[in-house]
């Protein structure tokens, strides 16, 4: 029973759930308290051990019944939110650029110097360029700004420090020689990246995925990524591979909507519900990578960025169109958003990626 | 106690009902002593089940909610500083040239300690001790109080060691409004509360409220039901439908007729659009 069991834990495993080893002698423990001959406390024993979220339950039913063959015993009722298990996709097949693997371009870096690809649009890059662009996404630092947190620690002028002040007087004999002081501590606040990895924002996808990287690696703890299309992902956990190439890698497997279309609003809405309201979203800077094009009913997008913009500190709107001359937002989508905004940038090229780094730390 | 039916049992005599799932969370945990991370929807009855399972196992119940900037002379333990003061002077006052030792020993007695909850947890036995909104704390604090639980026990400079011969039974609940460390979470058994099937949820509401009518009971849990499909911001958990049945049958109301729903609405749905989007549906219609 023990190696079925541990059969089972790497099962679990592969099927995306963190069922690391160490959570094993733990299920062997319930397995044996529930009887390891009863489906249904095997079911229990496992899924109350091994899962550690809401996602992991599909996850878990899909994999217990896949590998004690049949269906689970207590078929949980429709969990509030629906995953898709995870599928092996090729992330990031197909460039982000026209013009891939020309060999002639390999020269073209040498002519272009960091100033001048810096204000390029990333949809325009070739492969080399594109080489570069993502070196130097890299080292940005996207960062918030602080907020007065309610913790206090020691200052030198502030309010009086009454715990520490009679802790000195009790070492001087009851003798309050002097005043201690605290104040309040400052911490960042939360950074809530959206972007959007519709078929229209896939030129800019990559490289927006990649200052989602930056952000996590900056504040792992104090950043959420998240992908909008026809569906909401998220891709936290992914973005905190510390190589770039990995991160990605896995959030390309982790999105199943890929190059897809565009539901803005649904997406939000999802985000909202399972995320946003119950505070990911409260107090917290929230970036949406967009062009705004929506296939829904603008006002729904309305409704939502409404919503959205009451518990967000600050809502920034990132649309790589913005930096194209001539453009107005027009689009039903970008339209109806713009009342709630509070930032409306541009995210085409490296300078508007600095920029918005600036952006990030004055909101 | 033998089997989660049992504990389900132990639990239904303190008027928790809990399902298959939370029952068996509950006796693995009580067996296991590992502590229990419950998560779900707002409303769905986690805190209770805390209460419920103390209430069950005949253990003290010591809650400590969390919130940012939660630190360790909140959660662990504070001296009293005004009544060692007060002692000080007492002493100095009563004797011309107190012995400096024995004085400093008696300042730091226990009886100026003040326990605060995880303190608390370790003194009192049996205890079930519940950390509520464990994501509202800051993640330094998790690392804290994860030390606390798998010791079970603190160390005071000033007093020493201080352990639980049985360690607590450690319920914690999130609401995911950030993520957990998995270092907290791989400790712990983990489950989702679901919000509860037709019968159990009019089970429910009798059982809190004993005056309901069978017939509102299931007029009320029928129409949360529904309310819990119309993608409402804030669907109504078991929570607000306890509350909802207890207005009307504070109003007299005997069935659920849409003029009494309508005005009471108030207790069930929390925001002005849920309320539009309820009225508008037709799920208070008969």
């Amino acid at each position: 029973m023990i190696e079925v069991l541990v059969g089972f834990a790497a099962t679990l495993r592969h099927a995306g759930v963190a069922a690391t080893r160490d959570r094993v002698p733990a299920l062997l423990a319930a397995a044996a308290e529930l009887g390891a001959g009863d489906p249904a406390g095997v079911y229990w024993a496992g899924r109350l051990t091994l899962c550690s979220e809401p996602d992991d339950l599909p996850i878990y039913d899909a994999a217990f019944a896949a590998y004690f063959g049949g269906t689970h015993p207590a078929a949980p009722r429709g969990l509030p939110i629906s995953v898709t298990l995870p599928q092996v996709s090729t992330p990031f097949a197909g460039g982000t650029g026209a013009g891939d693997d020309e060999p002639a371009e390999l020269f073209s870096l040498a002519a272009s110097p960091v100033e001048v690809l810096r204000h390029r649009d990333v949809a325009e890059l070739s492969t080399v360029e594109r080489d570069e662009v993502r070196r130097l996404v890299a080292l940005l630092e996207p960062a918030t700004a602080p907020r007065r947190s309610r913790r206090y620690r020691p200052a030198r002028r502030g309010t009086v420090d009454v715990h520490r002040t009679v802790r000195a007087a009790l070492r001087q004999g009851g003798e309050a020689t002097r005043l201690a002081r605290q104040d309040r501590r400052t911490r960042p606040r939360r950074l809530v990246l959206l972007l959007d990895v519709s078929g229209s924002m896939s030129p800019y996808a990559d490289a927006l995925l990649r200052f989602g990287h930056a952000a996590v690696r900056r504040r792992p703890t104090l950043t959420e990524v998240f992908t909008l299309g026809t569906r909401l992902t998220r891709v936290t956990r992914a973005m905190r591979h510390r190589d770039p190439d990995a991160a990605l890698r896995a959030a390309g497997a982790a999105i199943p909507d890929w190059h897809g279309g565009t539901r803005l609003a649904d997406s939000l809405h999802a985000f909202l519900d399972r995320w946003g309201q119950r505070g990911t979203a409260r107090g917290a800077v929230v970036v949406v990578c967009s062009d705004g094009w929506e296939f829904g009913d603008p006002a729904d997008l309305a409704g939502q960025l409404h919503r959205l913009s009451r518990l967000a500190y600050r809502l920034v709107w990132v649309n790589p169109h913005r930096g194209k001359p001539g453009y107005e937002p027009l689009a039903g989508g970008m339209a109806a958003a713009l009342p709630f905004l509070d930032e409306f940038v541009a995210g085409h090229s490296l300078a508007a990626l600095q920029d918005l780094v600036g952006v990030i730390a004055r909101a | 106690m033998d089997s989660p039916a049992q504990l389900a049992q132990a639990l239904a005599g303190t008027g928790y009902l809990a399902d298959a799932g939370l029952a068996t969370a509950g006796y693995l945990a009580v067996k296991l002593r590992r502590p229990l991370f419950l998560e779900g929807e707002a409303g769905v009855g986690k805190t209770a089940f805390a209460q419920a399972l103390a209430e069950a196992t005949g253990a003290h119940l010591v809650r400590l909610q969390c919130y940012e900037g939660l630190d360790a002379a909140q959660a662990l333990y504070d001296w009293d500083f005004p009544r060692q003061m007060l002692h000080l002077r007492a002493v100095t006052a009563a004797q011309a040239h107190p012995d400096p030792a024995a004085l400093e020993a008696g300042l730091y007695d226990r009886r100026f300690l003040i326990a605060r909850p995880l303190l608390q947890a370790l003194e009192l036995q049996p205890c079930v001790l519940l950390v509520d909104e464990i994501d509202r704390a800051d993640d330094e604090f998790e690392a804290f109080l994860l030390e606390v639980l798998a010791d079970a026990a603190i160390t005071i400079p000033e007093v020493g060691r201080i352990a639980a011969d049985t360690p607590p039974l450690a319920v914690l609940t999130s609401n995911r409004t950030r993520e957990v460390h998995d270092a907290l979470k791989r400790r712990c058994l983990y489950h989702w509360v679901e919000h509860p099937g037709f019968e159990r949820e009019v089970a429910i509401l009798r059982r809190r409220l004993p005056r309901l009518t069978g017939e509102l009971a299931g007029q009320v849990a029928t129409a949360a039901a529904r309310m819990r499909k119309l993608d409402l911001i804030k669907p109504p958990g078991v929570a607000e439908s306890i509350d909802w049945a207890a207005a009307l049958s504070a109003l007299g109301a005997r069935t659920l007729d849409p003029q009494t729903a309508a005005a009471t609405l108030g207790a069930v749905l929390k925001y002005r659009e849920d309320i539009d989007r309820v009225r508008g549906s037709g799920v208070l219609e008969p």
